[in-house]
């Protein structure tokens, strides 16, 4: 398949077929969904972090005019199973129940105890206040070391301790032996704040039941209606194929709705005992506190290295903090990231262990990269404080250790194969981009200067694993599902092009990139291609939508279904053009007789006879339809170089991002446009993270940050114009070269920015500042340092010790 | 129960309201106009900002009953004839939006803004959409297609 439309298609910034609906306001929301006698349900959630429910009574709610019903947690356990976690990360790990409403204990604020069905949602809402509960409180667990401790009180009692698991990867030499001989060792330890990943959509569903045949069509806000499928029946023992599942227009995710919740269960046994449809959509403040948070970690990294600022070794204790039980992935998460450490760089040794604790604070989950942000941020932070401590430059450090281009592919310290990728490119254009050397002087002349406001420069050079992911690997991390894709291509008799894939997108355009992969394929307009997608009916395969596997491993799928159709429409045009086919040329979608360019078939005018079967040979079947699956033979790995510009405020403390600049490799791309979008997205999310969000709970529990007027979401004024460019190094694992763009720029950016911060503040003795780098923290940083407090490691808003060791 | 009469998108209604009931439910909820969606319940993120009178408010601020007498515009009800407005075909031409939650209330606040200063810059442009809370784009191509809608034809559509 080399034909010129290759080269139109697949490259050109086509403007979204998805805009015209979403412009016009003329959208498929869940929430828009009305139906004859819908019932709208409401959900009322413990005030709690820790509390054994003593006495429940819902029967005051069903007295009030236009409740319908109304159900305790008890009431509902019969037939409703426990909440599935797909990923049981260890043979011991502890695999607490998870009742999709609290039954007898509540351990989160937040936690379901009962729910209201009524004729609209204000008289829903209105009757949660008259349910009665009685709760008998029991102690929060919210310090992660404190919960490991012997005695602590325990999340679950029944399991006799708060750790769900410690998975540990020790490769390479011996650590210990590696430190003995290194010149240097750092020792740091790094928080990860929880966030809230705020999908502009809130969560929502719909379950509408047939009842005379059992079937249950169930419309909701998912990443993963395939999956959602398959849980929802294990959860509710309704069969899987009386189960339809649709994601109509999902507004966004970032890995939350990446999750099977206890309200789509709920909703659909509600459903199914009224044989009514019902509602349910999240407000904002209770998606705060019920839709699964992120990160949440604590990181001890230790690094040893030569004078010189090689890297010998990598030791890494992790602990993350589960929430308060298991959600789809929940264990899982950590584990993405502990191949990540090693990153770019070459080493010899390298040790990790995870230790998951469960909280009573609300469930973690996949959140924008999902694992590989954290470990990005531990080892791009080290990096800077190796520079620092060797008095290197920190782009010199990261150039003393990469591998190189010629090394590819190349096999990582942590078994992983990159395929392909060229740092030094990618880090060259971005220095010239960025104007590096001038802005170094810049900071030089303000620091001599002792200027007010100090200029802070931030590098981060990164890998990612995406394309989740080769089935095989995700057996040996003991995850319950393949990590295959789906889509087939349906040729209509009119020559119109029906691409069906298993992805499902919010908000990353697979319609039009979906379309411009079949069409440059089969050679037809762009225009002529329709994308089915998200409704189990429709697209009944399907592994789904998160980890930048849609492109890699979905538009993948999309392509050799589209090379399976030219194929066998080959079959067709050489015996319509009583040819063999070794003697057809396809090009610009059609099949020509080589030498005698009039002997002539499009494909689809194919797609017609095949339709009419009217002279079709015996053996050829009536149909150049085609499917297929596709598992990933490897992850696929970006990579790329962010820096960042920031001035600080010494006496305010505010950070103002000056500059910031990325260049990408994301492989092959298929529509410039989109990527430079998502790249957009993800820098400011990952800014975000560094300056902006954090859930905080207070000493009870209660999360604080309950609200958008609390939880501080950038907005426009808040975030810089990026400079975004590209290099591009194929990936040599899939047809297309493609490696997937969605998480890149949230990875890369927060160590991008908070190394500038760090950057801005070193000369006054700062070496670390937690995040978010609020106005306060960094004051906090500067008090600490002027006191000499804790070696101005930031300590004083973090506890931290700033460990470290110069041999 | 209330009675009102509202004009909203060029089509008058006459309802029964209960006194408490918020504009953005009224719109989406009895009238099915669910173009505009609703995105927090503390007035923070904008997406189901609307056109009151000339003014842009944020739907879940205002009670239906305040709305009676007036005329609400939507993002429904900005192209006309099937025809985009020029902010509709710039947030499209700039990739303005992935998921398209935020972008009715986008829109709606940018139409305001190009009323008010038919030439902004795009620090102007940042501050005005403030109130509107964007999760995919990163604001960049939101304030591209602000700016390319802008000059005397956006100022036209937005007043007209």
């Amino acid at each position: 398949m080399t034909d010129q439309a290759v080269e139109h298609e697949i490259g050109r910034s086509r403007l979204r077929k998805e805009d015209a609906r979403l412009v016009t306001g003329q959208t498929n929301w869940t929430d828009n969904i009305q139906v004859a006698g819908l019932l709208h349900l409401a959900i009322l959630r413990s005030p709690m972090a820790h509390a054994r429910i003593a006495r429940i009574d819902v029967s005051p709610a069903l007295e009030r005019p236009g409740v319908v019903a109304a159900f305790s947690g008890a009431d509902l356990a019969e037939g409703l199973g426990s909440l599935p976690c797909a990923w049981p990360v260890t043979e011991d790990i502890v695999l607490p129940d998870h009742p999709p409403i609290a039954v007898d204990e509540v351990r989160y604020a937040g936690d379901p105890v009962a729910v209201v069905v009524a004729r609209d949602r204000y008289t829903a809402a209105d009757a949660l206040e008259a349910v009665e509960v009685d709760y008998d409180p029991l102690p929060p667990v919210l310090d992660l070391e404190a919960a490991l401790a012997e005695g602590a009180p325990l999340v679950h009692a029944g399991k006799g301790t708060n750790r769900c698991y410690t998975w540990p990867l020790t490769t390479g030499e011996d650590f210990a032996a590696v430190r003995e001989r290194a010149e240097v060792t750092l020792r740091r330890r790094y928080h990860q704040q929880r966030l809230i990943p705020n999908a502009m959509e809130p969560r929502a569903v719909v379950v509408t039941p047939l009842a005379a045949a059992g079937e249950y069509t169930v419309h909701s806000a998912t990443q993963i209606p395939h999956i959602l499928r398959i849980m929802l029946a294990v959860v509710t023992g309704i069969p899987e194929h009386k189960l339809r599942v649709i994601a109509p227009d999902v507004g966004g995710g970032f890995g939350s709705k990446l999750q099977v919740y206890g309200e789509e269960a709920l909703a659909l046994t509600v459903a199914r005992r009224l044989g009514r449809p019902v509602k349910w959509t999240e407000s904002r403040s209770e998606g705060y506190l019920a839709t699964h948070h992120g990160r949440g970690m604590i990181q001890d990294v230790e690094i040893a290295a030569t004078r010189e600022g090689r890297l010998l070794g990598l030791k890494v204790d992790l602990i993350a903090d589960m929430g308060a039980y298991l959600m789809l992935v929940t264990p899982g998460i950590p584990l993405l990231g502990a191949f990540m450490y090693p990153a770019i760089y070459k080493m010899d040794a390298y040790e990790f262990t995870c230790t998951g604790v469960f909280t009573t604070r609300t469930p973690t989950d996949a959140y924008r990269g999902a694992g590989r942000p954290e470990a990005t941020f531990a080892i791009e932070r080290t990096m800077d404080e190796l520079a620092a401590e060797l008095g290197l430059d920190p782009v010199e450090v990261r150039r003393r250790n990469w591998i190189r281009h010629e090394e590819f592919p190349y096999t990582s310290i942590a078994g992983l194969t990159y395929d392909s990728g060229h740092y030094e490119a990618a880090t060259e254009k971005a220095l010239a981009l960025f104007g590096y050397d001038d802005l170094r002087a810049e900071q030089h002349v303000r620091n001599q200067r002792n200027d007010t406001v100090r200029l802070g420069i931030g590098v981060s050079t990164f890998t990612e694993m995406c394309g989740l992911a080769p089935s095989r690997v995700l057996g040996d991390l003991r995850y319950a599902a393949g990590g295959w894709e789906a889509a087939s291509i349906r040729m209509l008799p009119t020559g119109k092009v029906e691409v069906v894939t298993g992805t499902s997108p919010h908000g990353q355009g697979h319609e039009t990139c979906w379309s411009q992969i079949a069409a440059d394929v089969l050679g037809v307009p762009f225009e002529d291609v329709e994308v089915v997608h998200g409704d189990t009916k429709a697209a009944p395969q399907g592994m789904d939508t998160y980890g930048s596997r849609s492109l890699v491993v979905g538009g993948e799928a999309v392509h050799r279904a589209a090379v399976k159709v030219v194929e066998k429409a080959r079959k067709v045009a050489a015996h319509l053009l009583e040819a063999s086919e070794r003697d057809l040329e396809f090009s610009e979608g059609a099949f020509c007789v080589k030498g005698s360019p009039e002997a002539r078939r499009t494909i689809q005018e194919i797609a017609f006879e095949t339709f009419t079967s009217h002279g079709l040979p015996e053996g050829i079947e009536p149909s150049i339809n085609a499917e297929t699956l596709v598992d990933p033979e490897n992850f696929s790995y970006p990579h790329g170089t962010h820096l960042c510009a920031v001035e600080v405020d010494t006496e305010t403390g505010k950070v103002r991002i000056r500059s910031y600049v990325c260049v990408d490799d994301v492989g092959r791309v298929v529509n410039p446009m989109i990527v430079e979008g998502q790249v957009h997205g993800g820098v400011a999310q990952g800014i975000a993270q560094a300056l902006y969000e954090e859930a905080v709970y207070d000493d009870q529990g209660n999360l604080v940050s309950g609200t958008m007027a609390d939880y501080l979401v950038p907005s426009a004024a808040d975030l810089p114009d990026f400079v975004t460019d590209r290099t591009e190094t194929p990936a040599d694992t899939n047809s297309m070269g493609v490696k997937g763009v969605g998480e890149a720029g949230t990875i890369a950016s927060t160590p991008a920015v908070v190394n500038a911060v760090v950057d801005a503040l070193r000369p006054l003795g700062v070496r670390d500042v937690r995040m978010p780098c609020s106005p306060h923290r960094i004051w906090q940083a500067l008090h600490s340092a002027r006191s000499g407090g804790a070696a101005g490691a930031g300590a004083g808003q973090s506890g931290e010790p700033g460990k470290e060791t110069a041999a | 129960m209330t009675h009102i009469t509202v004009r909203v998108d060029g089509t008058t209604y006459e309802d029964e309201v209960e006194p408490r009931l918020l504009l953005v439910h009224y719109l989406r909820d009895r009238l099915g106009l669910t173009g505009t969606p609703i995105g927090c319940d503390t007035s923070n993120c904008g997406t189901c900002t609307v056109d009151l009178d000339g003014a842009t408010v944020k739907s879940c601020s205002v009670l239906a009953v305040q709305a009676d007498g007036g005329e609400v515009t939507t993002v429904q009800g900005l192209a006309k004839d099937g025809e985009w407005t020029a902010l509709q075909r710039a947030f499209h031409e700039q990739h303005g939006l992935q998921c398209g939650y935020c972008t009715p209330g986008m829109l709606m606040a940018a139409r305001d803004l190009l009323r008010e200063n038919p030439h902004p810059g795009s620090d102007e442009v940042r501050q005005a959409l403030e109130g509107n809370l964007c999760r995919c784009t990163g604001y960049q191509n939101i304030v591209r297609a602000v700016l390319a809608a802008s000059g005397p034809q956006a100022s036209e559509e937005a007043t007209a």
